[in-house]
């Protein structure tokens, strides 16, 4: 046991201790969050800095004086006078960059510059004149407008689960998120440290000192501990990223929390609930949609149990991993060098890919089908099934009898591994293939 | 009898009808060889004849498919592993790893405290001269220098029985000379020494008792002394100046091979029935100058030879 402990802290150390280690673990978070902050800022700043276009409108049918609504980047004036007089005067004054030209018919409504309007520009004024024209004809038609805004209004359904202690808020995007994260984390957790006990593996056979090693102390125990011991080499990478994510996202926020950019959000949102609806009342009543579906995500995120997550988590990381890790140990022991991995890594990426393509796309949208419970039943499977359907609610004797299984799958997967493993170390210039390891694993000690 | 005597007499190592079979190949064939305490044993043999699979079952590496081995008089196990130094033929430290941590992290897995490694390994260090290189990666070593580091992993926790597979491989002659004067001063501090090897000549000279495998099976085994003066027939080597000299049918021995060497001669002769060298020596003074004379004992190598061609 002492030794095992041994191994485990030399493993552990000599990977923590790493410039490579130390990079991954500040480079991550503070990409995805630098990332992440960028991408926010310049939505945020976006449109300010966006160079304000100025649209001369030509009103030949009348009905669309003053109506078309500023926006933060398009500022609109009205002209007049002919068509014909204004595109003479265009490069004269430096007042507008566009014209645009509602003839009476409005029939090829023009917008003319001496650039090309964006997407977004183009984009926006059809959007405004569209929705004023409905309005206009179905106000024509006798239509109280209240109606019309009445009419705007969209309907969410509200998801509720009935439990004993009263109903319960069920929706699901925070589920979806929550699981997807999770499964995410996992899957890639699982490859990523995985392949680094297979790395040391094969490490320890080319430079030949897994002979002396084993001298010392039984093959298991190295398995077991340098399985151990890259375990707590990803925990302990978690734990740093979660930490540098907290406090980088902290000062961040910090950073922002100017009056000034508070205010821009503000605006921001509002605006852009105002750009589609020209109608006031019906952008009114719209400028509080956007706080309504924050407030009812985050009040999802408080009805799913997060203990249970977060042990969820770690049980089926740690398990998962052990699990795989054992597999990844076994294929490095059979090999010379890393090129040769390749046919074994297929079956054993395979469920885990396979996982993980269902979870996305079946699982999160029908959590609690025959072909979900049980691949989140199935120890290689269910590392990853499981952590999609956990925030949805899983019944207890599903998840306990997962975990069963896991923990049953892990001591299984192990002892066939280090069957593998013991035989495996001490071959060198064999090409092992399938039949070989199943050779290996009915040898006697 | 004294305490040593006791352990003397139930041997250092017992290994008892070992067989241990490969898929379809059988690498230890019913071998069972003594080795005494305080010896340097040479387990010789071809490459491939079977004395790594035996040194991997004393280092309990692998298993026997039958047969049993006695560490001083017990039943070997676990608590064996960490009073045995190995040297594997095939070298190996961590390449990113500092020696002076690795060599303490082995140390460790023999069983050794951190402070006992610590204060080993300096000493170590500083009697092979090798301070300077304690904060050295494995990788910034020439193969020499690393050898010299994984020596004294082997030796580091005192064992009791030092087990060398093919140990001056891989070291320059001047090495080789230190590596072999510090096994023999662990000898003398009563470490038993297995030397194995497919180079006999490097090890002959050393060994007190030897064994030869080949083909999976021991051939021929026991202390250098009785298997030479088994081997021995009778055969020396005279050197003497000046013209070559007759031998007639009185001489006490017979002229195997002449050989002119410019200054003088080079006779091998082989000594007839009942007489002894004294005998042909007073032959030869009378007729030249001799300037040497020594009995040709047969080497390992021919012995292992003689033997192979005789079971065969």
């Amino acid at each position: 046991m002492n030794k095992i402990l041994l191994i485990i802290q030399r493993e552990y150390f000599s990977r923590v201790k790493k410039k490579s280690f130390i990079w991954m673990t500040i480079l991550v978070p503070t990409l995805f969050i630098g990332m992440y902050a960028l991408a926010g800022y310049l939505i945020a700043k976006g449109d300010e800095m966006g160079e304000i276009q100025n649209v001369l409108v030509i009103d030949e049918n009348g009905s669309f004086k003053a109506s078309l609504k500023n926006t933060p980047v398009i500022k609109f004036s009205y002209s007049d006078k002919s068509y014909t007089e204004e595109r003479k005067a265009y490069f004269e004054s430096e007042n507008y960059d566009y014209i645009l030209r509602i003839p009476s018919s409005l029939k090829e409504v023009q917008i003319l510059g001496e650039k090309k309007p964006s997407a977004m520009l183009a984009g926006t004024i059809e959007g405004q004149i569209n929705e004023l024209l409905k309005n206009k004809k179905l106000r024509d038609a006798g239509i109280d407008p209240k109606i019309l805004a009445d009419a705007e209004k969209g309907i969410d359904i509200e998801a509720k689960q009935i439990t004993a202690n009263g109903d319960k808020d069920a929706g699901t995007s925070a589920a979806s998120i929550l699981g997807l994260v999770t499964a995410l984390l996992v899957y890639m957790s699982l490859f990523i440290y995985g392949t680094q006990v297979m790395r040391g593996v094969i490490e320890e056979k080319t430079s030949r000192i897994i002979e002396v090693v084993i001298s010392s102390v039984k093959p298991f125990q190295l398995m077991l501990g340098k399985i151990i011991g890259v375990g707590l080499v990803g925990l302990t990478q978690f734990a740093l990223w979660i930490v540098i994510s907290a406090v980088l996202t902290g000062g961040i926020t910090t950073m922002m929390a100017g009056d000034k950019m508070k205010e821009i959000a503000k605006t921001e949102q509002v605006s852009a609930a105002k750009a589609y609806n020209t109608n006031p009342e019906v952008a009114a009543m719209q400028e509080e949609a956007p706080e309504d579906t924050l407030s009812k995500i985050s009040k999802q995120f408080e009805s799913v149990s997060i203990p249970l997550i977060v042990f969820s988590f770690l049980f089926y990381f740690l398990f998962g991993y052990f699990l795989y890790s054992a597999v990844f140990a076994a294929v490095g022991s059979a090999v010379d060098n890393e090129t040769e991995t390749q046919q074994f890594m297929l079956p054993i990426t395979l469920p885990l890919v396979f996982t993980l393509i269902l979870s996305m796309s079946y699982i999160i949208n029908s959590p609690d089908s025959p072909l979900a419970v049980w691949l989140s039943i199935i120890p290689f499977t269910s590392p990853i099934a499981m952590m999609i359907r956990i925030p949805f609610g899983v019944p207890a004797w599903q998840l306990i009898l997962s975990m069963v299984l896991m923990v049953g799958g892990f001591l299984f997967t192990t002892w066939v591994a280090a069957r593998i493993y013991r035989v495996g170390i001490l071959m060198y210039g064999k090409k092992a293939s399938y039949k070989e390891l199943a050779k290996w694993f009915f040898y006697k000690e | 009898m004294s305490i040593k005597s006791i352990w003397y007499f139930h041997g250092m190592l017992s290994i008892r009808h070992i067989v241990k079979q490969y898929a379809g190949q059988r690498a230890l064939d019913d071998v069972s060889i003594e080795i005494e305490k305080g010896q340097i044993f040479g387990l010789l043999g071809p490459n491939g004849a079977g004395k790594t699979s035996l040194i991997r079952i004393i280092n309990q590496i692998t298993g026997p498919d039958s047969g049993e081995i006695f560490f001083n008089g017990e039943k070997l196990n676990q608590s064996h592993i960490e009073r045995i130094g190995y040297l594997p033929e095939e070298r190996g430290l961590y390449k990113k790893m500092e020696i002076g941590e690795q060599i303490i992290y082995l140390a460790r897995l023999k069983g050794m405290s951190k402070e006992q490694a610590l204060k080993k390994a300096r000493e170590w260090f500083i009697k092979l001269g090798i301070e300077s290189w304690w904060n050295k990666k494995i990788e910034e070593l020439s193969k020499g220098m690393a050898q010299k580091a994984q020596f004294v992993s082997t030796v580091m926790h005192d064992p009791e029985l030092i087990i060398l597979d093919e140990p001056f491989s891989g070291f320059d002659p001047v090495n080789v000379e230190v590596i072999k004067n510090e096994i023999l001063e662990l000898n003398q501090k009563g470490a038993t020494i297995i030397f194995s090897t497919h180079r006999m000549e490097s090890v002959e000279e050393l060994c007190d008792s030897i064994a030869l495998i080949h083909k999976s099976k021991k051939i021929l085994d026991g202390r250098v002394r009785d298997i030479k003066k088994v081997y021995r027939n009778n055969t020396f080597l005279l050197e003497y100046e000046g013209g070559k000299i007759s031998v007639d049918t009185m001489a006490p021995f017979e002229v195997v091979k002449e050989t002119d060497h410019g200054d003088g001669h080079n006779m091998k002769l082989k000594l007839k029935d009942n007489v002894t060298a004294n005998d042909a020596i007073h032959y030869i003074t009378s007729r030249t100058q001799i300037t040497g004379f020594r009995e040709l004992i047969p080497s390992m190598n021919e012995i292992f030879i003689e033997q192979v061609n005789k079971i065969s």
